[in-house]
């Protein structure tokens, strides 16, 4: 059995934890650069918010009581995101973080000791004492119905945010699925939902008697597997270490547009610097490194301009050094001027685990001296939280850096942000 | 001085404070090598339960006699089931405050400032975050204050 433990509206939720006086207000939350809504709390909702709406429609609409807007605050997001994960790791031995407020949980074994549903709602308590965060918790044989499970225990209220889904009553599963639209199945995009449709097939218990091999053939090795795991017959297991990224990407939209080659250099640094620090984190060498920037497609007083640039390094590095002068040497080639630039970004591919290659004849670029030391020391302090070391080429005082006017304080990352407690 | 005080996250190093069971004289291979225990770890001291632990900041009036004191550390456990006379973070209002928890002979906040008046919520309303489980002065701060 595979147990899924979702937060209810995460992030709008992560903004009321530490403010009393929001409680039963609307609270939402945009996107990098204040763009639009992307989490709502469920009284923003029953006000007709909708995911993506943009801030400057939200703002000039009015509506009957006050709406609470806040900046995305990824600091605070991701704190409460590895409470949660560690309050569940509590209760059960294998977890798997699906995303930041969805996990999947291994619940094998399970039903010798204590009922399902039991389970869920000692979950659900735990995780609500621990960090005051709700979860739903949808339980299935296989990941599939247990996202179907979860999907329901949201829809119909009247089941307190627990639903199991279990082979010995396959009735219940089947009502379930026969209720549940098939573009909401997990692993259903909208567009194959809408082919799906125009074949008839709407809802997820039709999917599930479909031939398996009919779906292979007309669709994907993916589909057939949700028709299989539909059918009780698992078929994704669970991963409790992530697989090895082969790709890194950092990049953002720029609260104000680049215009100059000195504003998109800084900006392309401090991506550059994050990404090697990723990839270190994941303890990769590259060999690939790749620039992009881009105008705002969306606008329509100006041509449009994107572009890539891809660097190949004889040696595979890890050395920040060289992955920002790959990245700006990409820059150069790629940059043009009289453009708006809104976003631009680093992508680092090719990965090995070591950097140890057979040194070239003619290579012009053999590995810096000591390299490995001086990335330790420059994460380990950008790590510690005391302070910040970074390349000068990323500038100081950047005025492309993303806009954030309505971020909470991090509460639970920051010493001078943590809440206060009157004494009275 | 402070700071290093006042890390309790797992990342931050952890005051460290090899503890020796033996005096050392200077100049010799130290005898005490064998001797030397695991380091001792605030965080182990006031954590009972990571994931449920928060940190507040105490602020406003403190009381002279009283044992809190403005900008003080409040270590804050939001799993502890709260007991008749713990310490308690509410959210009141607006914001979160510091009160005492009594329970009998009826539910009742006691303000930790006797200038105010006690509390008697309802039960059905009152949101406790979690219980004080430790408070962290700064000492030289709260000596200060009292002069």
């Amino acid at each position: 059995m595979f147990g899924l433990a979702d937060v209810n509206s995460f992030y709008a939720s992560c903004e009321k934890v530490f403010r009393p006086d929001l409680k039963g207000c609307p609270v939402v939350v945009l996107s990098n650069n204040d763009g639009c809504c992307i989490a709502r709390s469920p009284e923003a909702k029953r006000l007709g918010i909708k995911m993506g709406d943009p801030w400057f429609k939200i703002r000039e609409q009015t509506f009957s009581e006050k709406i609470h807007v806040f900046s995305s605050n990824y600091e605070l997001y991701a704190s409460m995101s590895a409470r949660v994960m560690s309050c569940l790791e509590e209760m059960t031995p294998r977890v798997e973080q699906y995303s930041i407020d969805e996990m999947f949980l291994d619940l094998r074994g399970l039903q010798k000791s204590i009922g399902y549903e039991t389970f869920g709602a000692q979950l659900r308590a735990h995780v609500q004492a621990c960090t005051r965060l709700t979860i739903g918790v949808g339980m299935g044989p296989t990941k599939t119905l247990a996202k179907s499970a979860q999907w329901a225990s949201k829809e119909w209220p009247a089941f307190r945010g627990v639903l199991a889904l279990t082979p010995g009553n396959p009735a219940r599963t089947e009502k379930l699925l026969s209720l549940q639209p098939v573009q909401e199945l997990w692993g259903v995009g909208s567009r194959i939902a809408r082919t799906l449709n125009t074949m008839g097939i709407t809802t997820a218990l039709q999917l599930a008697r479909t031939n398996p091999a009919f779906i292979r053939k007309n669709f994907s090795v993916v589909l057939e597997r949700t028709v299989r795991e539909l059918n009780g017959e698992s078929c994704i297991p669970l991963e409790e270490a992530p697989p090895a990224k082969q790709q890194i990407v950092c990049s953002r939209s720029f609260g104000e547009r680049i215009v100059t080659l000195e504003d998109m250099r800084q900006a392309v640094c401090q991506y550059a610097e994050r990404a090697a620090e990723k990839l270190r984190g994941e303890r990769q060498y590259c060999r690939h490194i790749s620039v992009f920037i881009k105008t705002s497609p969306y606008s329509a007083s100006e041509p449009y301009y994107g572009n890539v640039a891809v660097e190949k390094l004889l040696t595979a590095t890890q050395d920040t050094r060289d992955i920002i002068a790959a990245a700006m040497r990409g820059l150069e080639r790629i940059w043009r001027d009289d453009h708006r630039y809104a976003k631009a970004g680093i992508m680092l591919n090719d990965f090995t685990a070591t950097g140890v290659a057979q040194l070239n004849l003619f290579d012009e670029q053999p590995p810096r001296p000591h390299s490995q030391e001086l990335m330790n020391v420059l994460d380990g302090i950008n790590q510690s939280g005391l302070g910040q070391v970074w390349f000068a080429g990323r500038g100081i005082a950047p005025q492309w850096k993303m806009k954030r006017e309505m971020l909470s304080p991090a509460y639970t990352t920051r010493w001078k942000e943590i809440p206060l407690a009157r004494i009275g | 001085m402070d700071l290093i005080m006042l890390t309790p996250t797992e990342s931050a190093q952890a005051l460290a404070l090899p503890l020796f069971l033996e005096m050392v004289p200077c100049g010799f291979p130290s005898p005490a090598q064998d001797y030397v225990e695991k380091e001792l770890d605030l965080n182990e001291y006031c954590i009972r339960h990571r994931s449920a632990t928060y940190y507040l900041r105490a602020h406003g009036d403190s009381m002279r006699d009283g044992f809190l004191f403005n900008g003080d550390l409040l270590v804050v456990d939001s799993a502890m089931k709260p007991e008749h006379g713990d310490i308690i973070v509410a959210g009141m209002g607006a914001e979160f405050t510091v009160k005492r928890l009594l329970t009998r002979p009826r539910l009742c906040l006691q303000p930790m400032n006797a200038a105010f008046p006690p509390i008697y919520p309802d039960p059905d309303e009152l949101q406790i975050f979690g219980v004080v489980t430790h408070i962290i002065h700064r000492t030289r701060e709260v000596m200060k204050c009292l002069d």
